[in-house]
């Protein structure tokens, strides 16, 4: 009985592979823009610890206070004493120096007269005595033109910044800026070359420096704005990052030192808390709409599928079956097609999924002008929970359709299941 | 003659829910069916005929009154009990053939012996049998789509009889066959109700088949209007 109901299920393609076809589409979508979105938001992270909060970060309690100001006035001292308690301390972190600084870029003539000039947001990370920086900062893949500092005095400019500054690599830059004590400095770099991150508020002024270069430029030995720390498996944890921060900060609760180093998690800067609770509960409302709207449309294939098949239903109960058997088999049917269907949809979804992981979707043409840190080229994120998203509109829509249309089974008289025949 | 009753339908109404209001379909019907019969329920359409039929076949249940058929009051079945009874004994004949489109000729007639958890080599023989009355072994890979309207309807037959039910229900199984077909169906039946003693009910208002009956019951409005049993050999 059952080889002959499976015979008539695999014959039946209104039974068998349009539903499946349906329900495949719907949970192909619904991974996939589960992926996108989970892809989306992981990379504003990501880049964000990356270019500018770390996973945490290490500032003096005044900085931290007025970070938007770029104030190195407060920056932290006897850095190299803080790091090397942070590497003890923490030892599956990776830390790392920086400082930002803000400044006027100046393009002498071969008089020494300015050329060109314009202003210019510095940032001075490690260049020179590991590659680790360069790495995390992708700055490989994002030069134009020249190549990588590999000696001090040598600086990079964001590619469109350069040939609005009609500056080429070889050629001398002067940096304009002020000292940690509010002199004036002016430091002479040659430029080795010119970086595109894809990322409008660095492509438009950028200017990247050796840390070492920065402490001497800006007066700043052994003292830097930041100490950015990352997580060693290069992901982001919010409850790790919370407890590592609280656990940091607690040392110096009583301290009323106001130079006094603390620790802020990614969370906490940038605005990245509203932002981040913006586009999860974004993520959320899309995600739910979506999944909605894939629902109704599977359940009522499954409602339409059960409606269609009144004859076939009509003829088994009027041969003996009981109508028990029938409903049952009619909801083992939604559940092979709507099993079948997640199991299709999830592997075609998650393969474009991973597509998408790996090679991105460039919007870099559409985000010219902003000037938040967003990345330009977005990824899907595969994570464990698109295994199982579509599962909601994929299973469960197929056979809650099924079982609501399946009750006119026992709702009507077996006789009017024929009246539906012949009219 | 009383004990070999078989249907036993006593002050029947049925009702249906129409508007605000219920129209009577069945109204107090009397009948007595014998083993063997080869009967008629004749009437213009939209007496009551597929209703009364409904009812006998246990797809539909009385308002009022009951029917007793092979035994079990119809009224007080449930269910389980009616699609049992239906399975072991009853089969079914449709104006529109009614078989299942995915299916053979071969699986559309095995199908009430799975129901009965026949065993393989007993249900294939039955199934060839069953094909066999009615001339369709040349047939048995054929889907309905391949067949006649003919065809289609002696495999109906042949699905109705393959289990030996003790009644057939055949609501105007004629109505879509031409003169031929008609004929040749009817032959197939009276053969069966001959050699098997089935008990077959046809509703009809095709002269070709009343021709055939052994008992005429007229229906008007859901009256019986007259009863006659005819005799051998004599054709109105
Ligand atoms: N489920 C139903 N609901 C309402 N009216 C019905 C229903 N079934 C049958 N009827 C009515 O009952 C009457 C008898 O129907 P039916 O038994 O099908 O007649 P026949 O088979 O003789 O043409 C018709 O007037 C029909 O409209
Ligand atoms: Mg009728």
């Amino acid at each position: 009985m059952i080889k002959f109901l499976i015979k008539g299920l695999l014959r039946d393609s209104h039974r068998s592979r349009f539903p499946i076809i349906i329900v495949s589409l719907g949970v192909f979508l619904t991974v996939l823009v589960q992926c996108w979105l989970t892809g989306i938001l992981g990379d504003m992270i990501d880049f964000n610890a990356r270019f500018s909060t770390g996973h945490v970060k290490v500032m003096s309690r005044a900085y931290a206070e007025n970070i938007d100001q770029l104030p190195n006035d407060l920056a932290l001292m006897g850095i190299d004493s803080v790091l090397t308690e942070l590497k003890t301390q923490y030892p599956g972190m990776v830390w790392a120096r920086r400082i930002q600084f803000g400044g006027l870029i100046d393009i002498p003539d071969e008089q020494g007269e300015t050329r060109s000039q314009g202003p210019a947001f510095g940032m001075a990370v490690d260049l020179l005595t590991d590659k680790s920086e360069i790495e995390r900062l992708n700055i490989e893949m994002a030069i134009v033109r020249g190549q990588i500092p590999t000696n001090k005095k040598e600086l990079l400019l964001s590619d469109v910044f350069a040939q609005k500054l009609e500056v080429v690599p070889g050629q001398q830059v002067t940096i304009l800026s002020s000292t940690m004590y509010g002199s004036m400095a002016m430091h002479n770099f040659t430029l080795a070359g010119t970086v595109e991150f894809g990322v409008a508020a660095m492509d438009r002024g950028a200017v990247i420096i050796d840390i070492s270069d920065a402490q001497e430029m800006l007066d700043m030995p052994d003292t830097a704005g930041e100490i950015l720390g990352f997580f060693g498996d290069g992901k982001y944890d919010d409850l790790r990052a919370k407890a590592l921060a609280t656990g940091f900060n607690q040392v110096n609760i009583n301290n009323p030192d106001e130079f006094a180093p603390t620790m802020r998690r990614l969370r906490e800067q940038n605005d990245l808390d509203s932002m981040m609770q913006y586009v999860e509960s974004m993520k959320g409302v899309a995600l739910t709409v979506f999944i909605l709207a894939m629902s109704l449309v599977l359940w009522n294939a499954g409602l339409l599928g059960g409606l269609r098949r009144y004859t076939e239903i009509g003829i088994r109960l009027a041969m003996g079956e009981h109508k028990g058997r029938v409903y049952r088999s009619m909801i083992y049917e939604s559940v092979f097609v709507g099993f079948s269907g997640w199991i299709l949809g999830s592997i075609i979804g998650l393969a474009a999924a991973y597509v998408l992981q790996e090679k991105g979707f460039d919007l870099s043409e559409q985000m010219k002008n902003t000037s938040m840190m967003l990345p330009a080229v977005y990824r899907a994120n595969v994570t464990q929970s698109a295994y199982f998203v579509g599962l909601i509109p994929g299973l469960f829509s197929t056979v809650l359709g099924t079982l609501l249309s399946g009750i006119g089974i026992y709702k009507r008289q077996t006789a009017s299941l024929f009246k539906e025949l012949e009219a | 003659m009383h004990n070999s009753t078989i249907i036993n339908i006593t002050n029947l109404v049925k009702r249906f829910p129409i508007g605000g209001g219920q129209f009577t379909a069945l109204d107090d019907i009397n009948l007595t069916f014998e083993k063997g019969e080869f009967t008629g329920v004749i009437g213009p359409s939209g007496s009551g005929k597929t209703t009364l039929l409904n009812i006998i076949g246990s797809l539909d249940t009385p308002s009022e009154g009951d029917a007793i058929v092979l035994g079990q009051s119809i009224a007080q079945l449930s269910q389980k009990q009616a699609a049992n009874l239906r399975n072991h004994n009853l089969g079914f004949i449709f104006q529109t053939y009614n078989l299942l489109p995915v299916y053979s000729t071969f699986e559309n007639v095995e199908y009430p012996l799975l129901l009965l958890k026949m065993p393989v080599n007993e249900r294939k023989k039955a199934v060839m049998e069953a094909l066999d009355w009615v001339g369709l072994t040349d047939k048995t890979n054929s889907k309905p789509a391949q067949l006649s309207g003919g065809e289609c309807q002696r495999v109906a037959i042949a699905r109705a009889m393959v289990k030996h039910p003790k009644i057939v229900l055949a609501d105007e199984p004629t109505a879509n066959l031409d003169a031929e077909n008609s004929h040749h169906i009817l032959q197939t039946m009276e053969n069966l109700n001959q050699e098997l003693q089935t008990t077959f009910i046809f509703s009809t208002h095709d002269d070709k088949v009343i021709k055939y009956l052994r008992r005429q019951i007229k229906l008007d409005d859901g009256k019986v209007a007259s009863d006659n049993l005819i005799e051998e050999g004599v054709v109105q």
